[in-house]
């Protein structure tokens, strides 16, 4: 949300290398070394969630159910008598999995688009710019919502979905950038010298868009966490009795008033993933481009 | 200005229509007959009278086709029937529209009032104590879901302090403003706290832009009252920003309202989206939809508009 800069042109031709500036700029940033770590956090939980001394996620114990924290159980039971630190750590495998999956398709198919479309310019540009706008003419979350319901619930559509809606963006995004670069002298050089124009794209072009896709990577995560756990809340992604976040979030509104943790630590696990995504996008944006000031 | 207006308008068409489009194209995602879809799980039929219900319905006809008499249908005004209550389409949302509306104005009011004094006011004294306060505000807001900040409010508001402001139900504006203002005023805030994040971070980058401007210094140097440079020159380049911030977050307002209503029963858009979906009520859906896309992209133009209100130095072509 940086001010009236056009996303990502600042950000051009400053390729990280190991042990550059850069890296010593990340290191400084605590903004970008908190993120790291929550979302490091996240993302090694969610890998070993296996392998933690944890009871399972889908065993009921009904003598349980609704029991607050205690020893054994750190976050409590859910209603059906779950461990709830134990749903809790594996819905961080799905929230991650879903929002990565997504992401990454909508970075793929949307850098392509983008690509293209700056590189090609003329009418190539226009149909895809144009087919670009009609997918911002909705409200994103909605857009999304509107494919999960017409597809069905369940965490694979929701990944389609996610990704639907932010490879516009992607596209958008890496637009702008591509059209400066293609001006570029090294980048004129290389076409006079009788590169092909794929190979102009992959190794002058695509390299050059590192920083504007990292930042907006991180933004997009962030974005992919909260949808996934909002739809999961409606009861469209996952579906019980798989440990989706939003869905337990979800499943404690019932019985909030006899046992408040039940809304607790979904919540705050939901909110930790976005917030780390948020920090770490916000850091990455400070120390990779050196224009913008410190917001 | 009236030129720019008119060439603002025309593009509507081309978007308008992609939209629709999109919209129409979303019935055809339903994994399944349509025919099937439309008439639910209890009726079997003949693949006889399938075929005859399908050239009724003109289902046999390119896609094409299909969607241009689909057009000219809405553009008359019918966007179908609800399966569940029979009604047209187009009065079960316009029965809803006003509810969300309210909701969505009250959530703006919300994110202004807190968002825009927290922005500038952070922006004056950097990395003062208010600025601190304002930057972990706008990276908490933005990222605390929604409906996680809702279903907290109803466990403070039903366990804790025993006051249920939404059993009475909804009531519109014009027959009790004050029952009206107490129904909405927490889903407000839920669906405003986000938003008023999101405006803090840009107004305040944006006053400390116009802090750093020349003409601010020359506004300074001249000797003008430290509250003529700010208000009259800083803040007004920066509310150009943070009016575009306001069309983007409409569609953020439009969707948020889903699981918002959701949580506090407000009887509005979101809502009835989200019952039609359970239901498979597609033509529900799917006019609910496209209404909210419309609303979106014309509250975005009145956004373009306001900018040459706001910025004289935008000249339309």
């Amino acid at each position: 949300m940086a001010g009236g800069r056009p996303p990502g042109d600042a950000a051009l031709g400053t390729r990280p290398r190991p042990g550059s500036r850069v890296l010593r700029r990340f290191r400084r940033n605590r903004a970008a070394i908190t993120g790291g770590v929550i979302v490091g956090l996240l993302a090694g939980v969610a890998l070993l969630a296996d392998r933690l001394p944890l009871r399972s996620p889908l065993q009921m114990r009904p003598p349980e159910r609704m029991a607050g924290p205690s020893l054994a159980a750190p976050f409590g039971a859910d209603s059906f008598g779950r461990d709830l630190l134990s749903r809790t750590v594996h819905g961080a495998r799905l929230s991650l999995g879903v929002a990565i999956a997504s992401v990454a398709a909508a970075l793929g198919g949307g850098t392509l688009l983008g690509v293209v479309a700056g590189y090609a310019g003329g009418r190539t540009d226009q149909v895809i710019m144009r087919t670009m706008d009609v997918f911002f003419s909705f409200p994103a979350a909605l857009l999304a919502l509107g494919i999960v319901a017409a597809l069905g619930p369940g965490s694979e559509h929701v990944v389609l979905a996610i990704a639907v809606v932010y490879t516009p963006i992607f596209a958008r995004v890496v637009r702008g950038p591509v059209l400066a670069l293609k001006e570029r002298e090294f980048v004129e050089a290389t076409r006079a010298l009788g590169a092909r124009g794929s190979a102009v794209v992959l190794r002058h072009i695509v390299p050059n868009l590192g920083s504007v896709l990292i930042v907006q990577t991180s933004v997009a995560l962030s974005w992919a966490v909260l949808t996934e756990a909002s739809l999961s809340f409606l009861g469209l992604s996952a579906q019980p009795p798989a440990p989706s976040w939003g869905a337990m979030l979800n499943e404690g509104r019932q019985n909030l008033e006899l046992a408040p943790h039940l809304a607790v630590f979904p919540g705050v696990a939901i909110m930790l993933a976005v917030l780390g995504f948020n920090l770490l996008g916000d850091g990455l944006r400070d120390v990779l481009d050196p224009r913008a000031v410190a917001q | 200005m009236r030129r720019y207006l008119a060439a603002r308008l025309t593009a509507l068409v081309p978007t308008l229509l992609g939209v629709s489009a999109l919209t129409f194209l979303f019935l055809r995602l339903i994994p399944g007959d349509a025919i099937a879809v439309r008439l639910g799980t209890s009726t079997v039929l003949s693949a006889q009278q399938m075929a005859e219900l399908r050239a009724y319905l003109g289902l046999d006809r390119p896609l094409p086709l299909q969607y241009l008499g689909w057009l000219s249908a809405l553009v008359r005004g019918d966007a179908g029937y609800s399966i569940r209550t029979g009604q047209p389409v187009f009065t079960e949302i316009a029965a809803r529209l006003p509810v969300t509306g309210e909701l969505a104005f009250g959530a703006t009011v919300v994110a202004l009032a807190v968002g825009l004094p927290l922005g500038v006011g952070s922006a004056l004294r950097p990395n003062s104590r208010l600025d601190m306060a304002a930057r972990t505000f706008g990276l908490l807001g933005l990222s605390l879901p929604n409906f996680w900040l809702g279903t907290l409010f109803v466990l403070l508001l039903a366990r804790y302090l025993r006051w249920m402001p939404n059993t009475g139900g909804y009531t519109g504006f014009a027959l009790d403003p004050w029952a009206n203002i107490r129904f909405l005023l927490f889903p407000a805030i839920t669906l405003g706290v986000a938003m008023a994040a999101v405006v803090m971070r840009t107004a305040r980058s944006a006053m400390l832009d116009a802090l750093a401007a020349d003409y601010i210094r020359t506004a300074r140097a001249k000797g003008l009252a430290a509250v003529v440079v700010v208000g009259r020159h800083a803040l007004r380049n920066s509310l150009i920003v943070v009016v575009t911030i306001l069309g983007v977050q409409a569609g953020y307002l439009l969707s948020g309202a889903v699981v918002v209503e959701e949580i506090f029963s407000v009887p509005g858009l979101g809502r009835m989206l989200l019952t039609a979906i359970t239901q498979r009520d597609y033509a529900l859906v799917q006019g609910a939809v496209l209404i909210v896309a419309v609303v979106f992209v014309g509250v975005n133009t009145l956004v373009d508009l306001a900018y040459g209100w706001l910025d004289p130095r935008i000249r339309y072509q």
